[in-house]
């Protein structure tokens, strides 16, 4: 089953083209990655997925439905959450708080709820707490639970951001460079996190600047180079490339990290 | 940097024990507040009367801006149809009063979805600006319609709190009714911070785009705890105009911003207590500084520098550092 269909999509900002025409599928259950150079356009290619933007041309479909012209709410309302390249927490919020946010699409209640407090929302809140916990002791954030998010290790930022996108049930999750600015052993921790997302049947679609970790968990990889998909396929595929070797793996522009 | 804040970090796990004294504390200090007002005589029981208003007021401000994350420097506008709406069907219409404050809060939550709207989608200073031009229109409405206001003259004449036979005939059951309302308005912000709607609006102030990408209705949900906010502003003007029995424009100009700025910013802005707090000890301030003469407004704004710069959290949030909370 297709959870992702990226149909010839090209944006241009004045006269640049940051996506040229990419089209490709993400399959129910896959870790996809994209990767290519700093300022190829993979942000770009995120932002008109999610619905920050929209395509100049061409259109994403989602589930079965196109999505391209919805905003992002209504996306993330339909199941496709995405992460920030910059880490995006609540910071005054503690870190349970951050993920009982993530609940927010599938749960409901308003302003009166909130003040009447019925026994459903309660029974809701309590659920919440829950689930929350849970899914802190699932990324290993247990005990950071009552901290502020300001005050988290970067490593742990991220998990937490990964955590709350969890929250939210999405079916699609995107991450944007998950582990830039990761030591070692935690670019391993959120790999592992990553793989036991998947393997509890989230699919996920992430850029990575990290090659060894990209590698280690994609089960496909597009290579985007000044805004075209110039490769796809498994990652050995994606190692044997010619064009891919000469856009970068081996070539000298390397990355910036 | 990042390594010496994890060092410091506190350990949650070992801890979940000992008392909730911060919360103790300031009950105590509430009780205290509320038995003393009772045995005071007229004048405290008027300065207290003003801080609990302020207080009620400070609450729905800090709805809109500490929990949200968004500012309004218009709010006395909200304040004031609260108290000229309550005034007039009250001493003209003979409304009861606790109908007139209902009718007022309805209306003035209606005029905030009007005039939010298209305010709302404005952005930082824009939405300053708007605001503060809500205020300043209001305030010239309030000295230039004279057949509905009475202009610079004020409205006098208005009737105590009270419904049907029953009505708060002392300056001390006016009171009462009033610590019954405010404790109303302060559990109603504890309950709407820690729901699903409390915790998405706190979301928004922390980041927009991560709201906006968990789902959260961004433009809807700052209009609504705008139109909390003036709610709460309106509530507070109507108790003003009872417990006071007359108000002019003067009474809810800028100087109101002003004021309610600087008790949420002393107290502690994002928390429950902190407008309590704020509201509290700025009423009291002239008090305790009288002896300074002619330098006290110095010494106030002196006061008020030092609390800003070494506690930036407000009062409050000195209170937390020194009795932190002990399980989350
Ligand atoms: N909002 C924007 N307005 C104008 N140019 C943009 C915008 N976003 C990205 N770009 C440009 O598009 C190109 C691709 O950027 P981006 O998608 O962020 O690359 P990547 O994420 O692969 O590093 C860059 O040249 C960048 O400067
Ligand atoms: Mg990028």
């Amino acid at each position: 089953m297709t959870m992702l269909d990226i149909r010839d999509i090209t944006k241009r900002f004045g006269g640049l083209v940051a996506n040229d025409s990419i089209a490709f599928t993400v399959e129910a259950g896959q870790i996809f990655a994209v990767i290519g150079p700093n300022g190829a356009g993979k942000t770009t290619l995120f932002n008109m997925v999610a619905g920050t933007f929209p395509p100049s041309e061409g259109e994403v479909a989602f589930d079965g439905a196109v999505i391209s012209g919805r905003s992002v709410a209504e996306i993330a309302q339909s199941g496709l959450v995405r992460t920030y390249q910059l880490v995006q927490l609540f910071k005054q919020m503690t870190v349970a708080e951050n993920v009982m946010v993530g609940f927010h699409r599938v749960t409901t209640g308003g302003v009166f709820s909130a003040l009447v407090r019925p026994p459903g929302v309660r029974r809701q809140e309590r659920e919440i707490r829950e689930k929350t916990a849970e899914i802190l002791e699932f990324v290993g954030l247990s005990h950071r639970a009552d901290v502020t998010a300001d005050l988290l290790p970067y490593g742990e930022q991220r998990l937490l951001e990964v955590a709350r996108a969890l929250a939210a049930g999405p079916k699609l999750l995107l991450l944007d460079e998950p582990a830039a600015g990761l030591n070692t052993e935690e670019t391993a921790e959120l790999a592992r996190v990553v793989r036991k997302v998947n393997e509890n049947g989230v699919t996920i679609m992430l850029i990575e600047h990290d090659m060894g970790l990209v590698m280690q968990i994609a089960h496909r990889i597009a290579v985007l180079d000044f805004g075209r998909k110039i490769a796809e396929g498994t990652p050995e595929e994606i190692r044997a490339h010619p064009e891919v070797i000469a856009a970068y793996l081996g070539g000298t522009e390397g990355y910036d990290d | 940097m990042k390594s010496s804040l994890t060092m410091t970090l506190p350990d949650t796990t070992s801890t979940r024990s000992g008392l909730p004294w911060r919360q103790i504390l300031l009950g105590v200090l509430a009780v205290a507040i509320v038995v003393y007002s009772f045995t005071a005589n007229g004048y405290v029981v008027t300065v207290i009367g003003f801080a609990a208003i302020y207080a009620l007021f400070c609450t729905g401000l800090n709805f809109f801006m500490g929990f949200t994350g968004q500012a309004s420097f218009g709010q006395n506008a909200f304040a004031a149809l609260g108290g000229y709406g309550s005034a007039i069907l009250t001493a003209d219409y003979s409304v009861e009063p606790a109908v007139a404050l209902v009718l007022t809060m309805g209306f003035s939550g209606l005029v905030a979805l009007i005039v939010g709207y298209p305010t709302l989608r404005l952005r930082g200073h824009y939405l300053a600006m708007a605001t503060f031009a809500l205020g300043l229109i209001t305030y010239e409405i309030s000295i230039n319609w004279t057949d509905l206001t009475q202009g610079y003259m004020g409205y006098s004449g208005i009737p105590p709190l009270g419904i049907g036979p029953y009505y708060a005939d002392s300056p001390k059951a006016q009171l009462a009714v009033i610590f019954v309302l405010l404790a109303l308005g302060v559990i109603a912000a504890a309950r709407l911070k820690n729901s699903r709607f409390g915790r998405a609006c706190r979301a928004i102030a922390g980041s927009e785009l991560a709201a906006g990408a968990l789902g959260i209705p961004v433009a809807r949900y700052k209009l609504i705890s705008f139109v909390i906010a003036a709610v709460y502003a309106s509530a507070a003007g109507s108790l003003f105009a009872h417990f006071v029995g007359f108000i002019s424009p003067e009474v809810f100009g800028t100087a109101m911003v002003v004021q309610s700025f600087t008790m949420l910013y002393l107290g502690g802005i994002g928390t429950i207590a902190g407008p309590l707090i704020g509201a509290v000890v700025v009423s009291m301030l002239p008090e305790v500084m009288r002896g300074l003469k002619d330098f006290q407004t110095v010494g106030y704004l002196l006061l008020l520098l030092a609390i800003l710069i070494y506690a930036p959290r407000g009062l409050h949030g000195l209170l937390e550092r020194i009795l932190p909370d002990r399980e989350g």
